[in-house]
């Protein structure tokens, strides 16, 4: 970038796009491109070796079965975490080179995209498919269901998702991603102090997996209230599910504030009109209220499904029934309603007087407590059990001891008058990464151990789960304590380069940290290789391979397309081990034709047509974002002249199904 | 669907439903596009917080004074009070079965909704002409955004009409059909409740600031 | 002036405290300068307490916690049969009150702790003390400072000395020092750890500091808000003195001659990294409030004068063509250079560049067709109008239109 730069000449073709988009000059980017190209093609090639594609077209991309899209959305979380820790790998290095005059070996131009990216790609990318993904495989399992409420829209949640996030990468190659910051604060962010295309990927990504979001949100809350197995009243869903929809009652009540929001920012950058510019009556501070008013709810959206996952973990485990599931019930509501009440506290610098601060500080603490009422529930299930260490439950452990120290960090930052000498500081960083990879990401890693046997038929392997956990736990420790201290330092946030020397060594444990972190996402790779190429060691037959307690350990793994043969119905809370313990027998006759949603590329190709007309509208590109639009609205209406969207799957099929699975839990355990 | 008492002996408690009925097709729509009517009133609920926040920053530009024409919005409120009327006498004629007066009164809807958009847009093109455009002041992004954004959602609510009156010619009045005409239904009412919150709180309190 | 007992409490056992963050994070941490904890002010002395207090009634949870986890852990394994085992138990209404009510008393008083806190260390409050046990006497007045964060270095203009530095802020020690904090672009956060809590400083804004510095000795201040490309650099250096030693400084200061005026202020305003520190001997008066009301570039209309212009209604359709084009603008040099018609609000009592001699309001005045039924035409509201509110205006002197050369 010049100090005297021209305003770069839009094409009626083109837009803003022009070779100079593409960073050549840059050779980090141009060996990553090549190395995606070489390994894309490698793929690609490998799937029309094997004739794959139309599996994945017919099985996988247009299927409407949230089973599928939830192993689809695990895929995409997964995808982006590797890219998501790549910057975080990149920025680690950065931090610990650039002292005593040294610059490190990224530019500001690049470093300041890469931390903007790596926060964007975790929150938006990583964690909420991952999030979501899980949703959407466990809860219809959890209540009983064949599918969501919607099929199709779960679908095109997906889909949309996906857009955003190759929106995401693409920019990595053409053009630039934003330079402000995860949040993308005005007037930083305004079409004036960054007229590149950096925040403009930043909006049309977030917006379209914004849409995606917003949907699946809508299709799981029906799917709660509108599904569930008969005999399960709201006081009998498990934990799970309970946490699943405060989860998407946060994410309906706050995504739509997230996209009002970016439109206005858009409007500012696209139209020229004042929301939040310094001249003309703009008001940025409106901004950043907005922002958090979404965002706060967004760390509840995020954690609250994990809850849920320890809640499973836990009891299953010891073998025992969750302890409080009331007051578990209740603490989880409490969380979902105060998490609107207390965004102000990430800008309590910006100036607000003292009872203002104060009043959102004491409504943030106020949150701690029904956590706290959560910790000793786990706690107490347990007490008196009978704990078997496997992963899940490692994992677990593992978070109740991160997580507090979490949480005691963010109730210090609740403190206004502490929050001055904290805020934007390297302790907040610890503090949240305390949180998110103590709380989510753990959670995340016990579930997909918990479930992957379901999902797949055989368990993960030990061995490489156990190397993982220990990388993570220690990796993790070392990453993120300096950074406390730091933070105690008075050092600030994505700061690039930095003058004193007695720094450094902090920040070096902290890059020996993040390699070991690296070791263990590497364990994690491995093991989930090693555990397929030895699944029939692995293999289980029973479908309830932990001794499980909700209704997705009484089908089989992986469960059948319709999910259940027959609906079960429940009687009491833990609605499989009730029947377990009362002896329920499984019909083995009797099937029915089961009523099925169709597959349908519908999906696909709006968000298709969604990225290209987000593509289009970053660079400028008017027509081709009027024709996607038109693509968008034809198809969308299209869609709704096919009155033909289910089939039956015939009983000859459920019963020959159910035959193999009777035979094998004859054969098995 | 009965639930027994824990109580009774395992014997006589059913665990599985072996007298299932398939589950009536969109079931859950309506509790589902309700959400999603409440995620969009959010949405505005945002663009009004920010009409609050910044319909007073005029920028020493025109306010609301110089610029709205009571009577023409007044019209304009009208055609979509009319419009909504007009909407249950669809509903009602649907409740019949009478095909071609639900068509007819949809007809009518629409024409209604249209002019209301083309009355929206004749003021936009005033106020445009006389300079008062969206980047003169907050007060104008605010105004413009509000007003626009509520105008184009009656823009695909009109879309969704006529694609509606197509399906309806092509199908009759079909369980799916009846279905989208109450989703429809409850968003044309939606976009009037919306609307009746813009004509006071934007034209006629901004009229009497 | 009344004590915070909790924060007496932690100065008397403050040795002891300080090892307690120690003990949370690394036994390594001790002398390694966390400024945060030890700093050389008085108001972040009791911020960093503050921090220490909390962070100890939060441990009386967490302690125990994380030892039951453990203990829980370790006695209730599968492997130990020893142990209980009620798979049934779920419910007790006792520890149900007590896992509540537990957090919530720590709550309360952390609750209780962060009103008072928050109230005594706002940084707006005059300070009442300069050092525990030292108060502020009446007839002290605290030194002014006013701080303008640039594009990416720091402005520090001293109303009462008549001089300004960049990125070098020198400060008595034992005075009470009122800082006035804005920004000329985008948001940043004015932070020096060793003597208070950081503050945002943002355009169009004005935030408040009240703060004081105990011991003499160079810090490190800088921007604790992620501004931009130069944000790592936007650095300052702080220099506590003694009261003579300030004198000195601010003599020696005014000698050195160069002064801070509008055109001055624009030339420094245009995005550069580590700039080296500078000092004026004179600033430009009003200079700080035309940042404050973004009306620094010549023919711009101050906020403060648009304020009281919209709280009467504006100005009409009149005023819809009261803008220029912005000649120069911030933006140069962040990225591909200005938008194409970046504008501002022009100033009703200066003449347009070449519209010398007509009045003002005369201009691409359109009063066609009227709106707004039954209400006074806008073109008659009253001129008085617009002359009391030009009459408030306080950018007094135009001055020659700088024009950028780029």
């Amino acid at each position: 970038m010049s100090a005297d730069p021209t305003p770069i000449p839009i094409s009626p073709i083109f837009g803003r796009l022009s070779l100079e988009s593409f960073p050549l000059h840059e050779p980090i980017i141009v060996a990553t491109f090549a190395a995606v190209v070489i390994g894309g093609l490698a793929v690609l090639g490998l799937i029309t070796r094997y004739r794959l594609w139309g599996w994945l077209w017919r099985d996988w991309f247009t299927s409407v079965d949230h089973k599928k899209i939830g192993i689809m959305y695990m895929v995409l979380g997964l995808i982006m975490f590797l890219r998501g820790f790549a910057d975080a790998i990149m920025m680690r290095i950065q931090q610990a080179m650039a002292f005593g005059g040294s610059e490190g070996y990224l530019n500001s131009h690049h470093y300041d995209q890469i931390f903007t990216a790596h926060g964007v790609i975790m929150i938006f990318f990583v964690a909420m498919p991952f999030v979501t993904g899980l949703m959407n495989y466990i809860v219809p399992l959890q209540i009983g269901a064949r599918d969501v409420s919607f099929p199709f829209l779960n679908n095109f949640s997906f889909w949309m998702t996906t857009a955003g996030a190759v929106l995401v990468m693409m920019s990595l190659f053409v053009g630039e991603f934003a330079q402000t910051g995860w949040l993308a604060y005005p007037p930083l962010s305004g079409i004036a102090y960054s007229p590149a295309t950096g925040v403009d990927y930043y909006i049309w990504a977030l917006q379209i997996a914004g849409v995606g979001t917003t949907l699946s949100g809508i299709n799981l809350i029906a799917t709660i209230l509108k599904m569930r197995a008969p005999g399960m009243g709201m006081m009998k869903m498990p934990v799970f599910t309970w946490t699943s929809l405060c989860t998407n009652v946060l994410i309906v009540a706050s995504f739509p504030v997230l996209t009002a929001v970016l439109t206005l920012l858009s409007l500012d950058r696209y139209v020229g009109t004042n929301f939040f510019t310094n001249d003309f009556g703009g008001s940025p501070m409106m901004y950043v209220n907005l922002i958090w008013i979404w965002g706060h709810p967004e760390v509840y959206i995020l954690i609250l499904p994990l809850f849920g996952v320890f809640s499973e973990v836990t009891s299953t485990f010891s073998g025992k029934k969750l302890f409080g599931y009331t007051s578990m019930v209740y603490a989880t509501i409490v969380i979902t309603i105060l998490s609107y009440l207390v965004w102000l506290h990430h800008f309590f610098t910006m100036g607000s007087g003292p009872s203002v601060n104060s009043f959102f500080g004491i409504t943030t603490m106020v949150i701690s407590i029904p956590t706290g009422a959560k910790l000793f529930n786990w706690l107490f299930t347990m007490y008196r059990g009978r704990i078997r260490f496997e992963l899940p439950m490692m994992w677990t452990v593992a978070f109740m001891l991160t997580f507090v120290v979490g949480g005691m960090t963010g109730v210090l930052l609740a403190v206004p008058p502490a929050d001055f000498v904290l805020h934007n500081s390297l302790f907040l960083i610890a503090h949240f990464h305390n949180v998110i990879i103590g709380g989510v990401l753990f959670g995340l890693f016990a579930a997909i151990n918990f479930w992957w046997p379901k999902a797949f038929g055989f368990k993960l392997d030990v061995f490489w789960g156990k190397i993982s956990f220990w990388c993570w736990v220690v990796g993790f420790w070392l990453a993120f304590m300096p950074l406390y201290v730091l933070g105690l330092m008075g050092v600030t946030r994505r700061m690039r380069v930095f003058d004193d020397p007695s720094l450094q060594i902090w920040f070096i444990i902290a890059g020996i940290g993040a390699a070991v972190i690296a070791v263990g996402i590497g364990a994690m790779l491995v093991q989930f290789a090693v555990s397929i190429w030895k699944r029939d060691q692995l293999r289980d037959t029973t479908g309830d391979p932990w001794g499980g307690r909700t209704l997705e350990w009484s089908t089989s793994s992986p469960p059948p397309e319709y999910n259940f043969a027959f609906t079960p119905v429940i009687h009491s809370l833990d609605a499989w081990h009730d029947m377990k313990s009362r002896g329920a027998e499984r019909p083995t006759q009797g099937f029915r034709p089961i009523h099925m949603p169709k597959n349908t590329g519908t999906g696909v190709i709006l968000s298709a047509f969604a990225t290209i007309m987000g593509f289009a509208l970053i660079w400028y590109i008017w027509w081709l974002a009027a024709l996607s639009f038109a693509g968008i609205l034809t198809v969308a209406i299209g869609h709704t002249f096919n009155y033909r969207r289910d089939f039956h799957i015939p009983a000859a099929t459920v019963e020959t199904t159910e035959g193999a699975r009777t035979r094998l839990l004859a054969t098995g355990t | 669907m009965t639930i027994q008492s824990p109580l009774v002996a395992a014997a006589e408690v059913r665990f599985y439903d072996l007298d299932e009925h398939d589950h009536a097709e969109g079931h859950s729509t309506m509790l589902g596009f309700w959400i999603y009517l409440m995620s969009d009133c959010l949405i505005f609920a945002i663009l009004f917080a920010c009409y609050a926040v910044l319909g007073g920053n005029l920028a020493a530009g025109p306010g609301p004074k110089d610029l709205f024409d009571l009577p023409l919005v007044a019209l304009n409120t009208a055609m979509l009070l009319f419009s909504s009327i007009t909407y249950g006498f669809a509903m009602l004629a649907m409740r019949q079965d009478r095909l071609r007066q639900t068509q007819a009164w949809l007809a009518v809807t629409g024409l209604f909704g249209a002019a209301f958009l083309a009355i929206e847009l004749y003021e936009f093109q005033h106020l445009i002409h006389l300079g008062a455009t969206p980047q003169r002041s907050a007060f104008l992004s605010a105004f413009f955004t509000l007003v626009g954004t509520h105008g184009l959602h009656v823009t695909f609510g009109t879309i969704w009409l006529v694609t509606l009156m197509v399906q309806l010619g092509r199908n009759g009045l079909i369980q799916a059909n009846r279905r989208r005409l109450m989703c429809l239904s409850l968003f044309w009412h939606f976009l009037d409740v919306i609307w009746i919150g813009v004509f006071t709180f934007v034209y006629l309190m901004g009229m009497l600031r | 002036m009344p004590e915070i007992t909790m924060l007496a409490l932690a100065r008397r056992f403050r040795p002891a405290l300080r090892l307690l963050p120690a003990l949370v994070t690394l036994p390594l941490l001790s002398g390694c300068g966390m400024v945060v904890l030890e700093p050389a002010g008085d108001v972040a002395r009791q911020q960093g307490n503050l921090v220490i207090v909390s962070t100890i009634l939060m441990l009386l949870i967490i302690v125990p916690v994380m030892a039951l986890t453990i203990f829980f852990a370790w006695r209730y394994r599968a492997a130990n049969k020893e142990a209980t085992y009620k798979p049934d138990w779920d419910h007790s209404t006792q520890l149900e009150l007590v896992i509540w009510a537990a957090p919530l008393l720590i709550i309360i008083c952390l609750g209780a702790l962060t009103w008072v806190g928050t109230h005594l260390l706002d940084p707006y409050r005059p300070l009442a003390r300069t050092a525990p046990g030292n108060p502020v006497a009446t007839e002290v007045q605290p030194l002014d400072v006013q701080v303008v964060a640039l594009d990416w270095k720091w402005v520090f203009i001293y109303p009462e000395q008549g001089i300004a530095t960049v990125n070098e802020l020198a400060l008595p020690v034992d005075r009470p020092i009122r800082f006035r904090i804005s920004a000329s672009s985008v948001m940043n956060s004015f932070y020096i750890p060793a003597l208070a809590g950081q503050i945002y400083a943002m355009p169009g804004m004005e935030t408040k500091l009240h703060a004081v510095l105990n011991r003499p000795g160079n810090y490190e201040g800088f921007s604790a808000n992620y501004s931009g490309a130069g944000f790592s650099k936007m650095r300052f250096k702080v220099r506590g003195m003694d009261g003579a030693g300030f004198t000195t400084w601010a003599s020696q200061t005014k000698g050195a001659g160069g002064t801070l005026d509008r055109a001055a202020y624009l030339r420094l305003e245009r995005p550069s990294e580590n700039e080296p520190v500078r000092r004026f001997a004179g600033v430009e008066a009003g200079l700080f409030d035309a940042v404050v009301n973004m009306c620094v570039e010549p023919g711009k209309m101050c906020m403060r004068d648009m304020m009281a212009l919209d709280a009467k209604g504006g100005l009409g359709l009149a005023g819809i063509h009261n803008v220029r084009p912005l000649e120069y603008d911030k933006t140069a040099g962040r990225g591909s250079g200005p938008a194409p018609d970046r504008k501002m609000v022009a100033a009703l009592c200066l003449p347009l560049p070449g519209d010398e001699g007509k009045p003002v309001m005369e201009r691409r005045v359109d009063l066609s067709p009227l709106t707004g039924a039954g209400l006074s035409r806008p073109g008659s509201l009253p001129r008085a109008t617009f002359i009391a509110a030009a009459d408030e205006t306080s950018i007094p002197t135009p001055i020659p239109f700088a024009k950028s050369n780029r």
